[in-house]
């Protein structure tokens, strides 16, 4: 089981609670289609991904960011049990969507480099990025579990 | 070879240009000592690397990290020929100090993260998309001596 510390807790749920799913979320899901497009493949039924800026104002791929990011709400809220709350999670996207496991860890790494952009060095310091990809660490463990 | 299109060396010259070495250099080494704390122990003679503070305000971490980020320089001035470039950096790195590999990834990553947090959006997309296949080709280049 995942130890955590009072520090980290308070690290990861006080960053949070700053988050705002609408904004973070299709960023950070647009970022990822950008930045290593070949995750585009996944996508096929979203229309228009043909630039940065087709990317960035797609409907679908914003709707979906905001699914992402609620679907990592639920693990803030399970932080003792993520493992067992992503299960099914996880065998939807193994049996189901054949999604190439490693996509969570670039989505998670997109989701790292928002949250530096919007909070800056003081309210996203070394301490709070090490609770953090901790945090999302045990979150792309956890869905890449029933691959296995 | 790397493919270079003129955007991307617009914006790696762009970027460069507004990074503080003495600045970005020292947050970055420190988020690495701090985030990955496996990688203190090629510090060994740098002091007191206990805590986040004590690594943020070791003199030794802020010099190496300055270092480190005017070697990338190096990079910035010869996108067309990386490898070549790193060569005796890779092997120092190699058969001399027995750094993992794997280390230079974490640097990278952490020097992304202190740009974001610098930047905040004017590290869009496309300009994090370029800077990390920058990044990505220092990386492969550090690691060639290695296999």
């Amino acid at each position: 089981m995942v130890e955590w510390t009072d520090a980290e807790r308070t690290a990861i749920l006080g960053l949070w609670g700053k988050l705002n799913i609408d904004e973070i979320g299709p960023q950070a899901l647009s970022r990822c289609l950008i930045v290593y497009p070949w995750t585009q493949r996944y996508f096929a039924t979203f229309g228009n991904l043909s630039s940065p800026a087709a990317i960035m104002g797609n409907p679908k791929v914003a709707a979906h960011g905001r699914t992402v990011m609620g679907g990592l709400e639920r693990a803030i809220k399970n932080m003792d049990n993520v493992k067992n709350t992503y299960a099914a999670l996880s065998v939807m996207h193994s049996e189901k969507l054949h999604v190439d496991p490693d996509n969570f860890r670039l989505l998670a790494d997109c989701i790292t480099v928002c949250a530096a952009m919007k909070f800056g060095q003081a309210g996203f310091n070394a301490d709070v990025q090490e609770a953090w990809q901790k945090f999302l660490a045990v979150v792309v463990s956890a869905l890449c579990r029933q691959y296995h | 070879m790397v493919q270079w299109s003129d955007s991307e060396r617009k914006t790696i010259a762009s970027v460069w240009s507004k990074i503080n070495v003495d600045e970005i250099g020292p947050q970055t080494l420190a988020r690495v000592l701090v985030v990955y704390p496996w990688t203190q122990r090629y510090f060994g003679a740098f002091g007191d690397l206990s805590c986040a503070s004590a690594i943020m305000g070791n003199p030794k971490v802020s010099e190496h990290g300055k270092t480190v980020l005017k070697a990338l320089e190096k990079a910035v001035k010869n996108v067309d020929d990386i490898k070549t470039t790193y060569a005796k950096l890779s092997q120092l790195h190699c058969e001399k100090l027995n750094v993992d590999p794997d280390n230079f990834k974490l640097l990278a990553d952490c020097l992304s993260i202190v740009i974001a947090t610098n930047f905040g959006p004017a590290f869009n997309p496309s300009v994090q998309s370029t800077w990390q296949k920058l990044l990505s080709v220092v990386v492969a280049a550090l690691t060639s001596r290695y296999f």
